[in-house]
């Protein structure tokens, strides 16, 4: 019988390597969107923490760690990162399957920050947005969410279909800071 | 031009994405004319107007913003949730 | 002529360049004026209207003159200010507006004729006949009138973007600039400070005075590099704020490689040209300077004449002398220093000629007191001056007059949210209003503040008031000694006499030309300055307006307050297009959004085209199939006659959970879901809160509290956006989430009479009629990976839409094609899916075009009389219901010439075909295979009642004109079977 074969969103596209920057594909295991039920945030938090060790995000935050994390994904919704979820949670929020909806990639080094100040219109210096911080923004035309994972790294994801353009334009970025020296 | 948005912080307008006066919905039973007024008429001062923004790229909030629409100032932003501007069901 | 041992480029290495194909030396540091200075070179351009000979005027961004173009092609740059452009290896500029050369210009007949030109001219000279300006006035107009040309070749340069984020925006890194950003920046307050030139200071490079004890540029040399050591406090050179917005938003243009061989920026290097910043900035210090303002007479304009600061601008930064017999023109006292500086270079000083009585001494030189210069002469350079005082009229030999007005402060940015500046009588100068722009505050020459040690002050003044808003502790202002002179000034805006007095050089504006507006009563500033184009040139009349305006005050009697100024708009310099606009040239231009199946499309050579961002297969072509049509008819036909498949996930699909899911759907749309059963889906209609049709689709019911949605491709994002405003504006307290789950699944449509059979075995268990009835979905194991399958319709086909999560489409879609056509069918494209669509009278947002009501559609059954749902009110409009309403029916062609078009319009046989007896209009067309004649849909006036008549269609645009027959808009199997069977 013949079987279905996986291609992850920016297969062929990625790793990038320009200058000390590295742009390379994160394989982020399953990804739900969580949005908790009137009233329910508190106990769907408890449930999160209970069940995947990490409390549910205030706005602007991520919980957890690298393989476990819980985006803030916009308003009353976060994005569980890397388990399936509990099915406990069910109870408190809507639960919606999102594996496949998002390209998710991994920019690092010296001047990611610079590159990402040419597409996305929010300070990520690291004075303000450390570690843990995330938001809600556009990466040039698109819809995205971008998170620091680490001093000079970032997790940004863009709708799956835009994997090119996301891998272009950050390119394109890169190339230009990096030829700045 | 900057809005505040009450879960996002400070953000450029270019996430935003304007709908038009915030006015309060009718009820269901409301005469036509009531209807009417709502759907097509407007006010269209030179200073303070309460309107109805979408943080589109941004977290998704319909945000009720009081603008000045003489000089831009902002002068308030509201979740629109909390607006209040369902009218009676 | 350079002068050994004097500029702030001691030991600069040399650099070679071209000017007009003429190789010269320069030294690093140099800007191309200075270069050209340096190598005796006055005449640069010609003028815009006149063909003048021009020079440099000035040593800034300002310039008027001194434009040239560099590069060639595809890199060619035109109006590049030579007091901006710096030097580099190899660099070479050309002047513009000139043929054959500079020197001997053609189109100087111009100069002859210039009594014609006047103000007025073309728009009095050109009006008649009216066809001919097109043709004839404006091409020869703009050839001899102009500055810099396009080479009409795409731009091969790159240009970039780029936001930042800042405490306090400090603009100009003069003395008040640089005393802002330490304040600042020593305070903690996160600091941006930009400075137009290459080289930060400002006036301090280009003034002999001392500050804190050491030379100007010395102490702003340490002033910067503490600034450069402070983390929070970023310096940008080579850039130059463009405009202010609203809530403290500013753009900045950074001059990235325009002083680098072009090489830097070629193919290959990914250096921009130019950078465009958005800077949010929660404050602002304006440290602009000022410009200083030519003064008006006779022959002002020639090569040669220059601003009095730039004069020492190019003697002490550059340490160039720009004449070896130098007078100096001024109504004030500052511009005495230029011929103290150049005196105590070694400079001959002619002269120095003041119009006041009451000027100050100076030094060993000539001191012409109550005077002023009434002409001057001289072929492509100044020789001579003629000046005028009590005793009489005399020429002196110079070949460099040093001019000064004033300054006018750089208030343009204060005015960009239509701020007004305020006239300061002591300095013959307008200022900025307070609080112009909010978050400003300006400081120094910018403020009306001419001597060093008041910029300091103000300066250091601002940033503390900036700080206390911030709420961060600023220590006590730590002012070093500096320079205090008053400003000491008297009105002198143009000399009185004959002749054409120049006051915009750029758009070749004179004193008479204000004057004859005024008297043609062009009385308001800004009609005058549309009349005779007065600072509309590029630089923005820089120079000219506060003159201007004041001359027509003079013409009009009025003070020049009560005249007032014209609107200082953004880019406060030119900004490219190419700059504006960077990152959106191909690629970038918008995002691409692919399918799963775009790559298996196109191995299979499918036409891709675009639909929104969505790239979607509009046919797949078949060896031998010459035109589209072929593809489409053969696709068509698989679909009728065994299976087709076809990747539909570019429809919206929204994931709907929550207790009140059922009630929310049921106000969203026209039709009742809340009595849907789990397992099935039904089609719904939604309308806008006007009454009118928004989008329709499916709606599956996966179970008690969960739905999914499709929407159109065309309104997935209109209907995300309606529904999170209909949840959060409209109906906050209901308990419903949703989410696109558009990209989560790679969804394709198997619809023919042999898509079950094909579903054998690609599915874990049995499909029958009772395990997927009609309008039945639910979750299906495919080949091993869970998925979902609706059974549902858009080709009035038996058909099945799968969905599996995207990570699997590709695969999917290969083994669905294969398995397709292994039983004669394959996969079809956009246009298959057209016409099926019109077959069966399905519609698009071709019908649904924001004008159709539910009733039109025929669909006015769908609208529940059981409960509310929103645009319900509305709908219920007389109008909205009345049967003469374009309404939707078939077409088929019954004239000679079978052709239907869609935007063609409907007449009744024999009705003029004028736009008041149009009785509707086609939405879709094509041809239909099935039924071997063209079809379409198509609104008509009391349509569904007009059923078998004979209507005329008419397309203008693409010559059709043929009879139709009106028919049911269903064309195909009307009762439905083949999709339930």
């Amino acid at each position: 019988m013949a079987e279905l074969i996986a291609k992850s969103p920016c297969d062929g596209l990625l790793p990038v390597t320009v200058g000390g920057m590295s742009l390379t594909e994160e394989d982020p295991g399953a990804m739900w969107a969580v949005a908790p039920f009137n009233g329910e945030d508190k106990a769907l938090s408890q449930a999160l923490e209970a069940a995947h060790g990490m409390a549910f995000p205030a706005a602007n935050r991520a919980t957890g760690k690298a393989g476990s994390r819980a985006v803030w994904f916009g308003r009353g919704m976060a994005l569980l990162m890397g388990p399936e979820p509990d099915a406990k949670l069910a109870e408190h929020a809507a639960l919606t399957d999102q594996s496949d909806a998002w390209a998710v990639v991994r920019l690092e080094g010296q001047g990611a920050e610079d590159v990402l100040a040419r597409l996305v219109p929010v300070d990520l210096r690291a004075a303000v947005f450390k570690r843990g911080h995330t938001v809600r923004s556009e990466l040039k035309h698109m819809m995205a969410s971008v998170t620091r994972t680490g001093p000079q790294a970032f997790q940004i994801m863009v709708f799956r279909s835009m994997a090119k353009t996301l891998v272009h334009d950050l390119k394109t970025a890169m190339e230009a800071v990096a030829a700045r020296g | 031009m900057r809005i505040t948005c009450p879960l996002c912080g400070e953000r450029d307008r270019r996430e935003f994405y304007y709908k038009g006066a915030a006015l309060v919905r009718p009820a269901e039973g409301a005469d036509l004319d009531v209807w009417h007024g709502y759907v097509n008429l407007r006010e269209n001062p030179a200073g303070p107007l309460d309107e109805l923004w979408y943080h589109e790229m941004g977290c998704n909030s319909w945000l009720k913003v009081t603008r000045d629409t003489a000089t831009h100032e902002i002068l308030a932003v509201q979740l629109a949730s909390e607006a209040g501007l369902g009218g009676e069901t | 002529m350079r002068l050994p041992g004097k500029g702030l480029n001691q030991g600069a290495k040399p650099i070679t360049f071209a000017f007009n194909g003429r190789h010269m030396t320069g030294l690093e540091g140099d800007t191309l004026a200075a270069a050209l200075l340096a190598s005796g070179v006055h005449l640069v351009g010609r003028s815009f209207k006149y063909h003048r000979p021009r020079g440099i005027l000035t040593a800034g961004s300002e310039e008027p003159n001194a434009l040239v173009t560099i590069g060639t092609g595809g890199q060619q740059d035109p109006n590049v200010r030579a007091t901006q452009q710096e030097l580099f290896e190899g660099l070479e500029a050309r002047s513009q507006n000139c043929w054959p050369s500079v020197e001997r210009d053609v189109m100087a007949v111009n100069d002859l004729a210039a009594p014609f030109f006047g103000a007025g001219f073309y728009y009095k000279t050109f009006m008649w006949p009216a066809a001919f300006w097109e043709q004839l006035y404006e091409p020869l107009i703009r050839k001899a009138a102009g500055l810099g040309a396009l080479s009409g070749e795409a731009d091969q340069d790159r240009y970039e973007k780029a936001f930042a984020f800042c405490d306090v925006l400090v603009i100009g890194s003069g003395p008040a600039g640089l005393m802002a950003a330490l304040t600042a920046g020593r305070a903690g307050a996160d600091v941006i400070l930009c400075e137009e030139d290459s080289r930060m200071g400002g006036r301090l490079l280009a003034e002999r005075e001392e500050v804190g004890g050491k030379p100007g540029h010395a102490w702003a040399a340490e002033v910067l590099a503490e600034l450069e050591a402070m983390g929070n406090v970023r310096l940008m050179t080579r850039t130059a704020v463009t405009g202010a917005y609203d809530q403290g938003t500013y753009g900045a243009l950074e001059r990235v490689s325009h002083h680098l061989p072009r090489r830097h920026s070629l193919k290959g290097s990914h250096l921009p040209r130019e950078c465009f910043w958005r800077i949010a900035a929660r404050h602002a210090v304006l440290a602009a300077g000022a410009i200083e303002r030519p003064v008006a007479f006779r022959n002002n304009d020639r090569p040669g004449i220059m601003m009095a600061g730039a004069v020492r601008a190019y003697l002490n930064r550059w340490g160039v002398a720009p004449g070896e017999r130098v007078t100096i023109f001024a109504n004030n006292d500052q511009a005495h220093r230029t011929a103290r500086d150049l005196h105590d270079a070694g400079v001959h000083i002619a002269a120095v000629i003041d119009s006041r009585h009451e000027a100050p001494d100076g030094g060993p030189y000539q001191v012409i007191k109550g005077a002023q210069v009434c002409d001057s002469a001289g072929r492509q350079r100044l020789e001579s001056i003629t000046v005028r005082s009590v005793k009489g009229e005399e020429k002196i030999q110079t070949d460099c007059l040093a001019m000064s007005g004033g300054w006018n402060p750089s208030v343009h940015l204060t005015c960009h949210l239509n701020g007004r500046p305020v006239w300061k009588r002591e300095a013959l100068a307008f200022i900025p209003s307070e609080g112009a722009v909010p978050g400003m505050v300006a400081a120094g020459a910018c403020n009306g503040t001419f001597s060093t040690a008041g910029a300091l002050r103000e300066g250091a003044e601002a940033a503390a008031k900036v700080l206390e808003a911030l709420g961060l502790k600023s220590s006590a202002a730590d002012l070093p000694q500096a320079e205090d002179d008053p400003y000491r000034i008297a009105a002198l805006w143009a000399v009185p006499g004959k002749g054409r007095a120049w006051l915009d050089f750029q758009n070749d504006v004179t004193v008479k030309d204000v004057k004859q507006a005024a008297t043609e009563n062009f009385r308001s500033v800004e009609h005058m300055k549309r009349y005779t184009t007065q600072g509309m040139a590029a630089d923005q009349g820089k120079n000219s307006n506060v003159a201007a305006l004041a001359v027509l005050a003079d013409a009009t009697g009025r003070t020049i307050p009560e005249t007032g100024t014209t609107t200082f708009r953004p880019p406060f310099v030119p900004v490219a297009i190419g700059a504006m606009g960077a990152g959106a040239a191909d690629e970038g231009f918008k995002p691409q959004r692919f399918l799963t199946s775009h790559g298996e499309s196109d191995t299979r050579g499918a036409h891709q085209v675009e639909v929104g961002l969505w790239y979607r297969a509009a046919y797949f072509p078949k060896p031998g199939e010459t035109n589209w049509r072929q593809s489409c008819d053969r696709e068509v036909t698989l679909v009728r006659n065994a299976v087709g498949i076809c990747d539909v996930s570019t429809l919206g699909k929204i994931d709907i959970q929550g207790a009140d899911a059922g009630k929310f759907l049921d106000f969203l749309y026209t039709n009742t879901f809340s009595t849907l059963k789990a397992g099935k889906v039904r089609y719904g209609l939604m309308l806008r809160e006007d009454g009118f049709v928004m989008d329709d689709g499916t709606t599956a019911r996966l179970g008690e509290n969960h739905f999914v949605m499709t929407t159109t491709t065309a309104a997935a994002g209109q209907v995300m956006a309606h529904m999170e405003y209909v949840s959060q504006v409209l109906r906050p307290d209901w308990d419903v989430r949703f989410t696109s789950v558009t990209e989560q699944w790679a969804q394709f449509a198997v619809a023919g009479p042999k898509s079950r059979e094909l579903l054998d075995g690609l599915l874990d268990e049995e499909v029958n009629g009772e395990t997927w009835p009609f309008m039945g979905c639910g979750e299906a194991t495919l080949l091993g990976v869970k998925g979902r399958l609706f059974r549902i319709s858009f080709s009035g086909e038996h058909a099945y839409e799968l969905a599996v999560p995207a990570r699997y489409g590709e695969s999917l879609f290969r083994e669905l094609l294969k398995r397709a056509e292994a039983m004669g069918g394959g996969a079809y494209g956009m246009e298959a899916l057209n016409v099926l669509r019109i077959e069966k009278g399905l519609i698009t947002h071709a019908e649904i075009n924001g004008t159709v009501t539910a009733f039109d559609l025929g669909l006015q059954g769908m609208m529940s009389t059981k409960k509310d749902f929103l645009g319900k009110p509305m709908s219920t409009r007389e109008g909205l219901m009345a049967e003469d309403r374009m309404r939707l029916v078939g077409l088929k062609p019954v004239g000679a010439a079978k052709e239907i078009t869609a935007g063609a319009h409907l007449f009744t046989p024999g009705d003029s075909v004028e736009r008041i007896y149009d009785q509707g209009y086609v939405t879709s067309a094509g041809y239909s295979p099935t039924l071997g004649h063209p079809i379409g849909l198509a609104f008509l006036k009391e349509g569904p009642d007009r059923i078998g008549e004979t209507v005329r269609l008419v397309d203008h645009m693409r010559g059709a004109d043929t009879l139709c027959e009106v028919v049911s808009p269903v064309f195909f199997d009307p009762e439905g079977d083949r999709a339930r069977g």
